[in-house]
Order: C-alpha cells, then structure tokens, then sequence
C-alpha cells in the first residue's frame, strides 16, 4: 500500500467532531470520492466518533488517504482507553436498527464501509478501523 | 450562542436546518419548538433538511424526538428535503425515522400537513 | 555483458533495429491496420536505441533503476496503446520477444569466434529482455482492465435511463442483471431524478431482469425504502409470474410493497394515487 496522506484528530468534546467531520469531507472531495460514498464514510464516521465521546469520554481519529493496485479511499482509524467492549460478538449483532439509544450502532456503520475491523479489551481501550473507497 | 430560526407559516412552524447540529444546539432547538408550537397553537411542523449533507443516529433521534413532542401538543411534523444521498445511506444503516413523515420539498410538506390536520379534525379530535 | 560487446552493438544499433522490423513484418500477426511499417519502424528503433543506451550506462540486472528509465516508459506507452487499440496479448508479446531475437542473431553472427562469452551474453540479455516481456505483459492488462471499466460505465449508462412519463411520475426501465454495483447507479439515478422532476411517484419495471434472488430482491426493497424516506412513493412492475414464484419460494416479503404485473397498471396505479384520471373523449 502506498500512504499518501495522514491527518490525526483530538476528540475530546463535540466540536471536535464537527472539524473532523469537515476535514473528512475535504479529504473526501480531494481523491474524488462519489457523494454517496462520501455520504456513507461519514455518517459511519459520525457514528463511531460519537460512539467514542460517549463511552471512553475521548480518543483519536485517523484518516488515512490509501491507494492499492489502482484503487483509492480513505482508513480511518479510531483509537479510545476507554472500558472496552465486553460482548463484541453482540455487539455487532444486529436489529437492523440504531434506534436504541443503548446500541453502538456498529452493524450499521458496517454496512456503510468496506471494510470494517474493531479490537477491543475491557478495561484498556477500542481499536475500530474502517475503510472505504472512493468508488464501489 | 447560536439557535436555529424558526418561522411562522400560517399555522405552521418552518425550521430549516443549515448547519451541524450538536448536542446544545439541537437541545435548545426542541425546547425552542416545542415553545413555539404551544405559543402560536401550530398544527403542524416543517423541518427542512436540504441542506443537510449527513443524517447520523444523533440526528435522527432530534427529529424523532421533534415529532413526538409536537404529536403531543397536538401538532403534526413533516420533514422535507431529504438529500439522495442521505436517504440511500439512512437505508443502509438501518435507521427507519419512525414516527416522522417526510415529503419532497416545502410545498408538499404543506399539502401533507394540511391533509393530516384535516384527518384529525375529521376524526373529531379537534374541537 | 563486456563492454566491448556493448560498443558493438552500439555501432550496429541501426543493424539490430532494422533486423528486428525484418523480422516483425515477416512475422504474420503484423497488425498494418493498426499501424503503418514506417510507424513501427520508428517506434522499434526508438526501443532499441534506448535500450543499449541503458546498455552503456552498465547496469544490466535491475530494471529499476534511472538508467532504463527511458526504456521503461516507451514500453509501457507502447503496450498501453497497443492494449487500447486493441491488439491481442499474442501480438504484443511477440514483440517484444521478437526483439530478443534480433539481438540474439545478431549477437550470434558477430561472436562467432568467441562463443563461451557469447554464450553468457545471450543469458543475461535473455534475463532482461524476459523481466520487460513480464512488464510489458503487465502493463498490457492494466491497459486492458481501463477498456473494460470504460465500457462497463457506458453500459451502465445507457441501460438505465429514466423517463418523465407524467407530471409527478418518473418511470425507470430496467434492463439486464441487477448486481450490487448496478442497483447502486439505478437507485441513485432514481432518486436525483425524482428530485430533479419534483415527481412523488416512481414506477421501477423489472421486466428486462432476467432473474431476481434474495439479493436482488433486497436491492429493490432499498431503493423503495430510500423512496419512502424521501417523501415519495415506488411502485414495482413488471413482474413475472417466474420471478413472483421465486420470490415466494426464496421467502422474500414484498407485502409492504406497491407491486404491479405491467407499467400499463403500474401507472393506472400511479394516476389514482395522484388523483388524476384517464377520461376517453366523446368521438365526433
């Protein structure tokens, strides 16, 4: 894979991922990512951002410009030392629905990404890493 | 601090939505409306989202939340304008808006609206 | 290869070129619809000339490098174009393995007297005429793979056009396989145009997709769920009585579902939604 961009975010209170939110859309624009894909990063994106707010308080998103073969998009990756996950496996199970103000909304923020890889230890932190391209 | 105007349309409330909505601001949105439909005796309740670019769980739970509130004061809500884009990525997620009707642009909005209120007063819920 | 080798061939670059013309235009996969035998003289003798350029420069292993960079980008030019024009990989490899055989003849005709070193000069020269051959070979797919997505966008184009039947009513056609990528363009188009029109109905007909399984099926009931969150309504027609026993037998539910056998009822359907009518006028 050849990296050709990188931009680490603070997210410590709600503005934070309002300017990530923002910045994200940039970098989208920038490697001619179709709307709806735009759409669907950053939805998953404010998802998983808010996620992290809520439950381990603060943590950093990483957004990455990636290119492989002749494919491009964007990997972010959102890091927390918050209290982990203890059921992952339910965790991503899923209703079909983010209505709950109890789910974590990750079947959903799936569904939005192509490739999606979460790490999470009780006690120490989650590790969620997603990855979308700009088209397909 | 910022707030979101809301506007008078006859017996309706119009709130366009233009900018993010984060946690203060979306609280004082609700608690604005709601104070609003019960000052002017609303009917019904617009919220335009065409110059929303991303719906989120967040804010698909203000918007559910609007609606139910105005149901209680007797008021109706329709949201308006919803973005393709928004609309294929809110299938995707799963996020079903239940409760909140929709409508393509402002002037269907109203049409709805008013087919809605004229139902309730059918009904004889109204006086 | 020693040096003085390289001198020779350097002196008898114009030889070299020229035998390899000689032996492309006896070849029969010459293409001279494609490109005339003064063209491909040039072009041939452009290659060579870079490549025992890169010959002198000493570096004979690693193509890599600075030295065959030159080289590097008249072949990969060469079979980027020659993928686009539409030249089979038969006749590209060919010419590229035809060049080995020009040098190695000539090689061949001027080493006679010294064959051991002919011997290792004709294998690190065959090393690095093969390592162009693989990327030539490469490059020649890449060019290939750019013609097909092409086409597949335009395909995807044309058959998934959407028509203004009415005033509120848009109609979309849809015809051949619907995959994931291809529901993906119809939803979208379908929606932009139903803002676009202001219409509150859309009639997505089916009756030119051959098959329709679970997958499919899921991707009908997205686009008439986006429909619905925007404020508008789909109706699905064009259903076969093969397709409506799939979709039973697969278990599908489309009860939530507007679903109508033909476009003709489909938009019946739509006007009475609409609260229009169709009224035949009294004849004169």
């Amino acid at each position: 894979m050849i990296n050709l961009s990188k931009e680490v975010f603070r997210i410590q209170k709600e503005q934070d991922v309002i300017l990530f939110r923002n910045r994200l859309r940039e970098m989208a624009v920038r490697i001619g990512m179709s709307l709806v894909n735009q759409t669907k990063l950053i939805t998953a994106a404010s998802e998983l951002v808010r996620n992290m707010l809520k439950y381990a308080g603060s943590g950093t998103a990483t957004i990455e410009i990636v290119s492989v073969d002749r494919k491009t998009g964007l990997r972010i990756v959102f890091e927390d030392k918050g209290p982990g996950i203890e059921d992952l496996r339910l965790a991503m199970q899923d209703g079909y629905s983010t209505s709950r103000s109890l789910g974590l909304g990750l079947p959903g923020a799936k569904r939005l990404v192509n490739e999606f890889n979460i790490k999470s230890v009780v006690g120490e932190g989650t590790t969620i890493t997603v990855l979308r391209w700009k088209n397909g | 601090m910022d707030r979101i105007p809301i506007l008078k349309l006859g017996k309706y409330l119009l709130v366009t939505i233009q900018v993010d909505l984060y946690d203060r601001l979306a609280l004082t949105l609700e608690t604005d409306l709601i104070s609003m439909v019960k000052k002017n005796e609303a009917r019904g309740v617009l919220i335009d989202i065409s110059a929303v670019g991303i719906v989120d769980s967040f804010m698909g739970r203000i918007l559910g939340n609007i609606a139910q509130m105005s149901k209680i004061m007797d008021a109706e809500t329709v949201v308006v304008g919803m973005q393709p884009a928004v609309a294929i990525t809110l299938v995707e997620l799963g996020l079903t808006l239940k409760g909140v009707h929709t409508a393509l642009d402002v002037d269907k909005g109203m049409l709805l609206l008013n087919k809605r209120t004229d139902n309730n007063r059918e009904a004889g819920i109204d006086d | 290869m020693k040096k003085e080798t390289i001198n020779v061939l350097s002196e008898h670059r114009k030889q070299i070129s020229e035998l390899w013309v000689k032996i492309l235009l006896e070849n029969e996969t010459l293409r001279e619809d494609f490109m005339t035998n003064e063209d491909l003289r040039v072009q041939s003798e452009e290659l060579v000339y870079a490549m025992i350029d890169a010959f002198k420069k000493g570096n004979f292993k690693n193509l890599e490098t600075e030295e065959y960079e030159e080289v590097l980008e008249l072949i990969t030019s060469l079979s980027m174009s020659r993928a686009k024009q539409g030249y089979s990989p038969r006749e590209t490899g060919l010419y590229v393995l035809s060049l080995k055989q020009a040098f190695i003849q000539f090689l061949q005709e001027n080493k006679k007297h010294d064959l051991a070193s002919l011997f290792e000069e004709v294998l690190s020269l065959n090393q690095m005429i093969d390592s162009l051959s693989i990327i030539t070979f490469d490059t020649y797919i890449k060019g290939r793979e750019e013609v097909i997505l092409r086409q597949t966008n335009e395909i995807e184009e044309i058959s998934t056009p959407v028509i203004r039947v009415w005033e509120g009513i848009v109609a979309l056609p849809i015809i051949g396989t619907l995959d994931s990528a291809r529901t993906q363009i119809v939803m979208e188009n379908l929606l932009n145009e139903i803002v676009q029109t202001g219409s509150s109905i859309a009639i997505l007909d089916i009756s030119g997709v051959p098959a329709v399984d679970s997958l499919v099926a899921q991707h009908l009931i997205k686009t008439v769920s986006a429909t619905r969150l925007m404020g508008a309504e789909c109706i699905i027609s064009g259903i076969r009585p093969e397709i409506a026993q799939t979709i039973v037998h697969l278990g599908i539910d489309l009860s939530d579902i507007y679903t109508k056998a033909s476009l003709a009822s489909a938009l019946r359907f739509a006007f009475q939604k609409l609260k229009m009518q169709v009224v035949k006028t009294a004849t004169n």
